[in-house]
């Protein structure tokens, strides 16, 4: 009865006008509603593919570091040949050097397009960055193949040298043939520059000029006042730059697959040997995966990548959102 | 390339070329001491082989006007000038999807398509699995897979043996100046420098001639790898090296590393002007790959009926030891009319006349006895339990 009469004013509008509107509203939801209906649909499917491989070997046989299609067999379980361990591994490493190099350089480029630079060169600058963003990664990775990997030559084998040193030694053993996850680092750091030098610059825009002025006036110079104004208020925003650049770095497939070696059998010994990522076995064995339990288990090589590129994009969602409400 | 400028010139001497080529004795290759003498040279006297075989199954009227196609890339390039000509003669389109022979048994045994082409025959399970019933195997062209490298200073031409690239592949074998190398290439100045390994890392057919080729010749592979069901095929376990996707990605890794070895297909070495290697055959010759030598690997051989076969390691002293075909999969008996009609037409074409297309992308042709089993398996196919052949 209350309820009757609290919605009859509404009621007095035109119902043509009523119509429209309510069907405008459903559509829209329903747009938003198919965006979560595909992400469901995709986990649901994949666990779906998966779950033949899941079953037969057991979610937990998964994680060791031996990826061996040859030798599965139809009926035996054990040991499950399908590990994925080394795919994580390689995934979590190429992405590491990717940040290592990546980071420090947007935030140096987005200083000096913010801060820095003469004002008529901040568009073209910011443009030629975004640019980069532009190119397809299979041309970086054909770009890799034959410019990036001679050019690394000299620097990888620089690096083996350090491989006496205690405790990180392991991770500079040589012999360096070029294709390595260092350079797929190196191609990864520099597909991900374009996304974290623009939200670095967006989070550097929102320092108040006052402060930086403030700091300037009492004699600092342009460093000091990047350091003590605009640095210290972005740190939030710089970590929720790199998180999402480190999504961009985990999903990236073909020019991964292009340079990292493939190397599908054991955990790398260090960072200049040959390995693999959760992409590129996928990519490289989907066409002919024809031994038993090989597809399904790239369904669970997919179902993998989706659960970790899902984590790392909420948090990096969730820190950059508090970022916000923060300059706010 | 210069078989262009020269092809109209050479079809007036094909067939006296040919038998030069093959020694005295024409197709057949029996062994004998010139040929021995000759071994690994007969690939510049004739790159124009075009054996020339007559259509033996006449061209059968009332055939589909499409058909359809699947599977690898290897013989894909062929395949185009086979299917173009037969459109040109014949005015039927087949439409070749070169989607991976591991793609081809999957469509074939779904029954999604008229023929599949692999370059590894299909398993019993995977026969058993077929849709349709039984599946015929009828090789189509030969093909040869080679060593290419890059060392610096060091042209093409160097000499290996199964046993040496198997030891190199299992990483017993790290530097390119290891005693084993240095026997077989007397003369050549190999340097103290570490091997880098390139293989494919999608499953090949190209990858599964290769391995079969080191499974019967070196005991150190097999022994790596843990046995002869694990040594050879598509997919392997490598115990080393840098995984390249396609003959491309593994060109790529041997192009851009100094002291780098891998495999590839021959027409992909030429195409990429790759320096590649003689291997040592089973009469211990060191053979260069070209179409003769690789039609000479499969001489002599006895051929199962079914043809399911391994093609590697002839012992004719010209065979080059690396050879593999691709296979047509056909389902033997056909149920619609109008198209068994035209696969008939299509695969008796591409078996006789388009025989003399192969060379000229540096596949072989099939040897006159395989062509014969080839013939006679197309002759088998049936419509509704009747032959379509006569």
């Amino acid at each position: 009865m209350t309820a009757q009469t609290l919605l009859a004013p509404t009621d007095r509008r035109s119902s043509a006008g009523r119509f429209s509107d309510q069907l405008f509203r459903w559509l829209m939801a329903g747009a938003a509603l198919t965006v979560i209906g595909v992400l469901i649909a995709t986990t649901v499917f994949l666990l779906q593919q998966s779950w033949p491989s899941l079953t037969h070997y057991g979610p937990l046989s998964f994680f060791h570091a031996r990826w061996a299609p040859s030798e599965a067999t139809v009926t035996s379980s054990k040991p499950n040949p399908y590990g994925i361990l080394q795919f994580i591994y390689g995934t979590l490493m190429t992405s590491l050097v990717a940040m290592l190099i990546a980071v420090p350089v947007s935030i140096a480029v987005a200083l000096y397009i913010t801060n820095l630079s003469p004002k008529r060169l901040r568009g073209p600058l910011s443009s030629l960055v975004d640019l980069l963003a532009a190119i397809p990664s299979v041309v970086y990775g054909f770009w890799g193949v034959f410019a990036l990997i001679p050019a690394l030559g000299p620097i990888g084998n620089g690096l083996t040298s350090l491989s006496g040193i205690p405790v990180i030694g392991w991770l500079f053993q040589g012999p360096f043939f070029g294709y390595s996850i260092f350079s797929a680092g190196v191609v990864l750091a520099i597909m991900c520059l374009p996304i974290v030098t623009a939200i670095c610059r967006e989070v550097f825009d929102t320092a108040p000029v006052a402060e930086k002025e403030a700091a300037l006036a009492i004699g600092a110079t342009k460093w000091e006042m990047l350091r003590v104004a605009v640095l210290p208020r972005s740190r939030s925003g710089i970590i929720g730059a790199s998180i999402l650049g480190l999504g961009r770095a985990f999903g990236e497939t073909i020019a991964v697959t292009m340079l990292i070696g493939n190397n599908v059998l054991t955990i790398p010994e260090g960072l200049l040997r040959t390995g693999a990522t959760l992409p590129s076995v996928i990519a490289n064995e989907f066409t002919e995966a024809n031994q038993p339990f090989h597809l399904e288990s790239l369904f669970v090589v997919a179902f993998g990548l989706l659960v970790v590129s899902l984590l790392v994009n909420f948090v990096g969602k969730r820190i950059v959102g508090r970022v916000s409400e923060h300059i706010a | 390339m210069f078989r262009k400028t020269t092809i109209t010139a050479v079809v007036a001497i094909v067939a006296a070329s040919w038998v030069t080529a093959c020694g005295s004795t024409s197709n057949t290759g029996a062994g004998s001491a010139t040929q021995a003498a000759q071994a690994g040279q007969i690939c510049g006297q004739q790159s124009a082989a075009q054996p020339n075989y007559p259509r033996t199954i006449a061209k059968i009227d009332g055939g589909a006007n499409t058909l359809s196609g699947a599977g690898s890339t290897w013989i894909a390039p062929v395949m185009s000038v086979w299917t173009k000509n037969y459109s040109n003669t014949d005015g039927v389109q087949v439409a070749y999807q070169s989607i991976g022979s591991g793609g081809a048994v999957q469509q074939i045994i779904a029954n999604t398509v008229d023929y599949g082409a692999s370059d590894t025959p299909m398993k019993e399970s995977e026969l058993a699995a077929a849709k349709g019933g039984p599946i015929l195997h009828i090789p189509l062209s030969l093909g040869a897979v080679v060593p290419t490298y890059n060392i610096k200073g060091v042209k093409t031409g160097l000499k290996f043996d199964g046993d040496t690239l198997g030891k190199i592949y299992a990483h017993a074998i790290t530097k390119w100046n290891d005693p084993a190398l240095v026997a077989l290439n007397p003369g050549v100045t190999l340097p103290d420098q570490s091997i880098a390994v390139a293989h494919r890392s999608d499953g090949s057919g190209t990858t599964a001639v290769w391995t079969d080729f080191l499974t019967k010749e070196s005991p150190t592979w097999v022994q790596t790898l843990g046995g002869t069901d694990r040594s050879f095929g598509k997919d392997i376990a490598w115990p080393t090296g840098i995984g390249g996707k396609g003959n491309e990605g593994v060109s790529g890794v041997v192009n851009q590393t100094d002291g780098a070895i891998g495999y590839v297909e021959l027409q992909y070495a030429l195409a990429q002007n790759l320096p590649y290697g003689l291997v040592k055959n089973k009469a211990g010759n060191f053979i260069q790959a070209c179409p003769a030598t690789i039609t000479a690997g499969t001489q002599g051989l006895s051929y199962p009926p079914d043809l399911r076969v391994s093609l590697t390691d002839g012992s004719d002293p010209n065979a080059y030891p690396i050879t593999g075909t691709t296979y047509a999969l056909v389902y033997q008996n056909q149920t619609d009319t109008a198209k068994a009609k035209a696969l008939v037409n299509f695969v008796s074409s591409v078996l006789s006349t388009g025989q003399n297309d192969v060379g000229s992308l540096n596949y072989a042709p099939l040897g006159k006895d395989l062509q014969g089993l080839c013939m006679g398996q197309v002759k088998k196919i049936t419509l509704n339990g009747a032959p379509v052949a006569s």
